[in-house]
């Protein structure tokens, strides 16, 4: 490991100083469970790594009537032990609860999940389908990107030279919704996704039609992506296993995995159209309440 | 313990309630400052990515991979070690059962589960049996089975 | 040495469950395991590894890495003494010392992805780790090859070019095959053109790793005198020792090893691989240098155990006695030679009477880490394929499995593959208390919707070893006594050492006070491997006590002034013969040696040509899902012939250990390889080892056939629980989906292909 300096910034502007000035010789850090075994294995030579964890607004988790927002520095614990958050956002809890281990819940969390930009990260597809806005602020000032457009590529984001994660601020779902995200892991816990699948349908007030969706793969392409043929295929479509099943069809469909150590093609693309099956239900079961 | 870090930092930390003051490499991981700054060896080096749970301590009162926190981030922290958990008054109920049950073959992974579970009956008096092998899935046996292991924490909510 | 001893039943210390005595220290932290060692000026060492898996090595630049600021030592190949081609028995396994030296660090070519090119010794970690990225290698990359198919092709890369293959005692050259050999009894083409049943079959086995959670460790320093000295996680001080010295080329008593407290081996800490290094580093810089492995590296270059491809026959005729038997195994070796084929060929038949038998197995180099002992090494992979043609056989015939099982179990008296005849043996009776046990008469139960469930059962063997262990013991003045074993402890076998030594002396458990001897401090160990320790060092345990009654008769008889003949010792008190009142303790005796003599000692050795063989059945329920292929293991039972049990959790503890490993094993554990010849999955997160939410409780059953060679009736437990998971878990599968599996690991993806 190359020897780094630990800088531990307060503001939001001191940080952006620092890594605008080290570029891609810096890194934030959250959690530090992935750039600590990046740095570790020299997949990145660092020179500074910036503690973003002693800047308030970095660490604010809020909900409102504005929605949620979650600071990039907030540890995946404090989302699913917070009974607010776990009550609006279970596909969110679901995902934020099945990062690593309990040792690692205590400290990543969804903001260096969705900066790390891992095609398998668990606690992406849950934001993608709440429509979740990534909030940067860098040396030219702040921007807002959707986060289905943050990750371009493995470990790869829109963030430029001095960029920073603020928060990822999640709009109020609407009344006659639910959200669930799963994965398939070949073990229980402390896996990474072989396929991982979340959705978020909007139902209408019978509770029996589909008003909109949307579904998102991990794992089975080079970023997390969102399947919007698949999702809109439901919008004004009664629930039903027929519909379900069409929709399913379609996530495969937007499925461009690759063989690897994990899984095969074949075995990815047929958990992708079981999970968003079981998803859809488990959303629509939520959307119910 | 370097000479050439490019700084080092000042950082105050309570380990098993002792303040402890050290300069620590910028680089240098908590399980590091431990073992080698402070020279706690209890606390186990098993993988250095986070997958096997050896080197769990507890920060503030939530159980971490000490392999993947830097030393410098416990300012102004409460650490607690596998060293810590037993008083003058005796072995932590854990550390009583992990004995009587057998829970420990070549003991290499125990201060870590001894951490963990402690973790979790801190907050949790009484909990399943799933819930106590959810919550140690971030730690890894290859001796025992795990069979045992959870035992001996079941023995400890009874 | 062979003595035979009736059992016994009447034990006080035997078969009760004391808290080991180290158990204070592991749960407290205070253990000092190899990576804790600190000493007066201690510098750190680091290897230079390759990043390739086959490739010669065109010139080393360690120059920019040696001009580093904290750097005090650097080499590499050229400072390597010349080790001599010399085979050394280390007990479970030979090694060769110029092999061996050459996996440590290599001469001018790679033969494995991680294989040492240099080492450095710095200040500390962190400054050996950058000096070691400033290491210039050239390297001229070879096709490598990775499996056994491959690396027997007529142009495939030759890995060893000196290397002479022993093909049925033949010489051969320029091949990857360093051996075949042959057993062969009876008349296998008769039996089988008599045979009303017949099946043939191919399984293969992906390569796994021992997986213990420390990684290995070595501390070394070199002094003035050329003494060296060494504290390392080993399982056995005296085999690293030799190894140590055979490849540094010094004599054996100028290595003193002191083992510290062992983070798990499972086989794979019996070879040495950082302890010459640091010793040579410490020679170099002058200084005590610590290694510690980074767990890559542990899967990379140390372990596994050979990947296999096995072609099994059976036949049996018309009443459902198998008749007839033939296997071919490919073995991989890794590297070097020595693949488990011997083992293999011991234990493939063992559960089985089979009166006509031949097996064919060849050891076959590929460019992998050389293989290492895990847990009855070659045996679970042979009980892989032959458990599961078993199945396939009465499937085909229409015969009930486990009828089949029990109606040709192996007995006193039945020839093993490899032509030695068992003595008192129990899988018989191992077989009888499955029919006993709740698990095999409880119902599978319905699976939720979606999901189904199977129940599989399998037989394991291990022949267990004896090897020489020495003991030594002394008296204090408090009643107390200490001794001083051999055999590293890695768990809770000094507890069960210090029980041999109480039992007989008629004190408790912790009135004997257990320590691990080092090097220089206790006679000649074997290794803790090959389930011997319990057995054998417990001999030379019970040796020793005996020997101490007989030494403290003497004083006795000074005391009362009687001939030593006329001393009697039972249950901890020493009478006189001719009058039956005069009687004294243990304890008493020992608070007046001071005015009879001064200090009690004695010694226990023994070298033991068997051990008594251990046989095992599991029974496994699985659950899996129809749409992921998720499988989960539902219920688990493991029985096991354990001769007489010292401390029964220890021994629980061992089956359900070795079960545990041969579930994952059997479900997701493998070397998942590249195309160049790199493992893809050398982490804890991706090779996959089970966690404690992926398991339920294993269930033992402790069958007791006390093992007529040991005092107490011993037999050795450790090994034969792997050997029975990955075929009862495939015949699970099987019963489960209808559809069986013929490789490892039976992961999701395997599962979900077969059920298309």
């Amino acid at each position: 490991m190359h020897p780094f300096a630990y800088v531990a910034p307060s503001t939001v502007a001191e940080a952006v100083a620092v890594l605008n000035e080290h570029g891609d010789r810096a890194r934030p850090m959250a959690g530090g469970t992935d750039l600590l075994v990046k740095a570790r294995a020299n997949v990145w030579e660092l020179d500074a790594v910036v503690d973003i964890k002693n800047i308030p607004e970095l660490m604010n988790l809020s909900i409102g009537n504005g929605g949620l927002s979650i600071g990039a520095g907030v540890p995946c614990y404090q989302v699913y032990d917070n009974s607010e958050v776990a009550a609006e956002y279970p596909g969110i809890v679901d995902g934020a609860s099945i990062i690593g281990g309990i040792q690692v819940q205590s400290r990543a969390g969804l903001g260096g999940n969705l900066c790390n930009a891992a095609p398998s990260g668990d606690g992406i597809c849950p934001l993608i389908v709440h429509s979740a806005v990534a909030k940067i602020s860098g040396p030219s000032g702040d921007r807002e990107v959707a986060v289905e457009d943050f990750a371009t590529g493995p470990s790869r984001t829109v963030l430029g030279k001095g960029e920073l994660l603020v928060s990822i601020e999640v709009p109020k779902p609407a009344a006659n919704s639910g959200a669930a995200y799963t994965r398939f892991i070949p073990r229980n816990e402390m896996d990474i996704a072989v396929a991982g699948v979340g959705v978020f349908v909007q139902l209408d007030s019978s509770g029996k039609n589909f008003e909109s969706a949307r579904i998102a793969l991990a794992s089975v392409g080079p970023t997390p992506i969102l399947a919007s043929a698949a999702g809109d295929s439901l919008a004004g479509k009664p629930v039903n296993d027929e519909t379900i099943a069409a929709a399913a069809a379609l996530a495969k469909d937007a499925a461009t995995p690759i063989t690897d150590m994990r899984g095969t093609v074949e075995q990815r693309k047929q958990l992708v159209e079981v999970l968003t099956g079981r998803m859809i239900k488990q959303a629509v079961e939520r959307a119910r309440g | 313990m370097t000479t050439n870090s490019p700084s080092k930092v000042h950082v105050t930390t309570t380990i098993n309630g002792q303040q402890h003051e050290l300069l620590v490499p910028g680089y240098m991981s908590l399980l590091d400052t431990l073992r080698e700054l402070i020279g706690l060896t209890g606390t186990k080096e098993g993988c250095l990515d986070g997958n096997c749970g050896a080197c769990t301590v507890s920060v503030d009162g939530r159980i971490v991979d000490s392999c993947l926190v830097l030393g410098a981030e416990v300012n102004g922290k409460n650490v607690d070690t596998v060293e810590g958990m037993a008083t003058p008054e005796g072995l932590h109920p854990l550390q009583q059962a992990f004995l009587e049950e057998a829970a420990l073959q070549c003991g290499i992974c125990t201060p870590g589960f001894l951490v963990a579970a402690k973790g979790l009956l801190d907050n949790e008096p009484s909990p399943t049996e799933g819930r106590i092998r959810h919550w140690l899935a971030g730690n890894l046996c290859r001796c025992t089975g795990y069979d045992k292991i959870v035992r001996a924490v079941q023995k400890v909510i009874d | 040495m062979v003595a035979t001893f009736e059992p016994k039943t009447d034990y006080k210390v035997v078969g009760t469950r004391p808290i080991r005595h180290d158990g204070y220290d592991k749960v407290t932290g205070r253990a000092i395991y190899g990576g804790d060692m600190k000493l007066p000026g201690l510098i750190w060492g680091v290897m230079v590894r390759s990043p390739h898996a086959h490739a010669n090595i065109k010139s080393i630049d360690t120059s920019a890495a040696a001009a580093m600021e904290g750097v005090f030592a650097v080499i590499t190949g050229a400072d390597m003494p010349k080790a001599p081609s010399k085979l050394v028995d280390l007990g479970e396994g030979n090694i060769n010392f110029k092999w061996a030296s050459n996996k440590l660090m290599a001469d001018d070519k790679v033969l494995y992805r991680g294989h040492p090119v240099a080492a450095i010794a710095a200040t500390d970690r962190y400054v050996a780790e950058e000096a070691a990225r400033k290491v210039v290698v050239e390297y001229e990359v070879l096709e490598s090859v990775t499996n056994v198919v491959d690396a027997l092709k007529p142009d495939a890369p030759i890995i060893l070019p000196d290397m002479v293959g022993d093909d049925l005692g033949e010489d051969v050259t320029n091949t990857n095959m360093a051996a075949h050999v042959r057993h062969e009894f009876g008349d296998v083409e008769g039996a089988f053109a008599s045979a009303s049943h017949t099946i043939e079959r191919e399984y293969n086995m992906q390569m796994v790793h021992q997986g213990y959670i420390e990684p290995h460790n070595a501390t070394a320093t070199w002094d003035e005198e050329d003494r060296i000295k060494i504290w390392t996680s080993t399982q056995g001080a005296f085999p690293a020792r030799t190894q140590i010295a055979g490849i540094l080329q010094v004599d054996v008593s100028r290595v003193k090893v002191t083992p510290t407290e062992i983070g798990g081996g499972f086989g794979g800490k019996i070879p040495v691989y950082l302890e010459p290094i640091a010793a040579l580093l410490a020679k170099k810089s002058q200084r005590p240098v610590k290694m510690v492995m980074e767990r890559t590296a542990v899967f990379e270059t140390t372990g596994p155990t050979p990947g296999a491809r096995m072609v099994i026959k059976l036949g049996a005729d018309a009443n459902g006695k198998l008749t007839v038997a033939t296997s071919d195994i490919w073995f991989e070796a890794g590297a070097n030679p020595g693949a488990f084929i011997g083992p293999a060929a011991m234990c493939i038949y063992a559960p089985y009477e089979i009166a006509n038998t031949r097996i064919d197995g060849w050891d076959v180099l590929v460019n992998k880490p050389k293989v290492a002992p895990y847990r009855a090494p070659g045996s679970p992979q042979v009980a892989f394929a032959m458990e599961s043609a078993v199945d396939e056989l009465c499937e085909e015939a229409g015969w009930d499995s486990f009828k089949f099982r029990v109606d040709n179990a192996s007995k006193e008296g039945t020839r093993r593959g490899d032509g030695v005849l068992f003595s008192k043996i129990g899988m018989q009776e191992v077989l009888e208390a499955v029919k006993e046990c709740d698990h095999w008469n409880a119902p599978l139960g319905d699976a939720p919707e979606g999901k189904v469930r199977g129940r599989g059962i399998a037989n394991g063997y291990w022949f267990n070893i004896g090897l020489k262990s020495s003991a030594n013991l002394a008296v204090n003045t408090d009643g107390t006594v200490q001794l001083t074993e051999g055999s590293t402890d890695i768990g809770g076998s000094r507890t069960s050492m210090a029980m041999h030594v109480a039992e007989v002396l008629g004190i408790g458990a912790h009135d004997v006070r257990p320590t691990v001897g080092d090097t220089e401090s206790v006679g000649y160990t074997d290794v803790t491997g090959g389930s011997r320790t319990t057995y054998a060092t417990g001999y030379a345990c019970w040796l020793a006590a005996n020997n101490l009654v007989d030494v403290l008769k003497d004083r006795v008889a000074v005391l009362w002034d009687i001939k030593p003949d006329d001393v009697d010792f039972n249950d901890g008190a020493f009478t006189s013969k001719a009058e039956a009142a005069k009687s004294i303790g243990f304890k008493e005796l020992a608070g007046k040696l001071d005015d009879l003599g001064g200090p009690a000692t004695s010694t226990g050795t023994v070298d033991l040509e068997s051990a008594g063989d251990g046989f095992g059945t599991h029974i496994a329920d699985i659950e899996i899902d129809l749409a992921t292929g998720k499988s989960d293991i539902i219920r688990y039972t493991a029985l096991q012939d354990v001769g007489t049990a010292i401390h029964p959790a220890y021994v629980e503890g061992q089956l359900q250990g070795g079960a545990v490993q041969g579930i994952g094993w059997a479900l997701n554990e493998e070397y998942y390889m590249q195309d160049d010849g790199k493992m893809a999955n050398s982490s804890f997160l991706d090779y996959r080892m089970p966690t404690t939410l992926d398991l339920p409780f294993i269930d033992t059953v402790l069958v007791e056939v006390p093992n007529p060679l040991h005092p107490y009736g011993v037999r050795g437990v450790g090994e034969t629980p792997i050997c029975p998971p990955v075929a009862a878990i495939a015949n699970a599968i099987k019963d489960a989906i209808g559809t069986r599996l013929y490789n490892t690991p039976m992961n999701a993806g395997s599962i979900l292909e077969a059920l298309k």
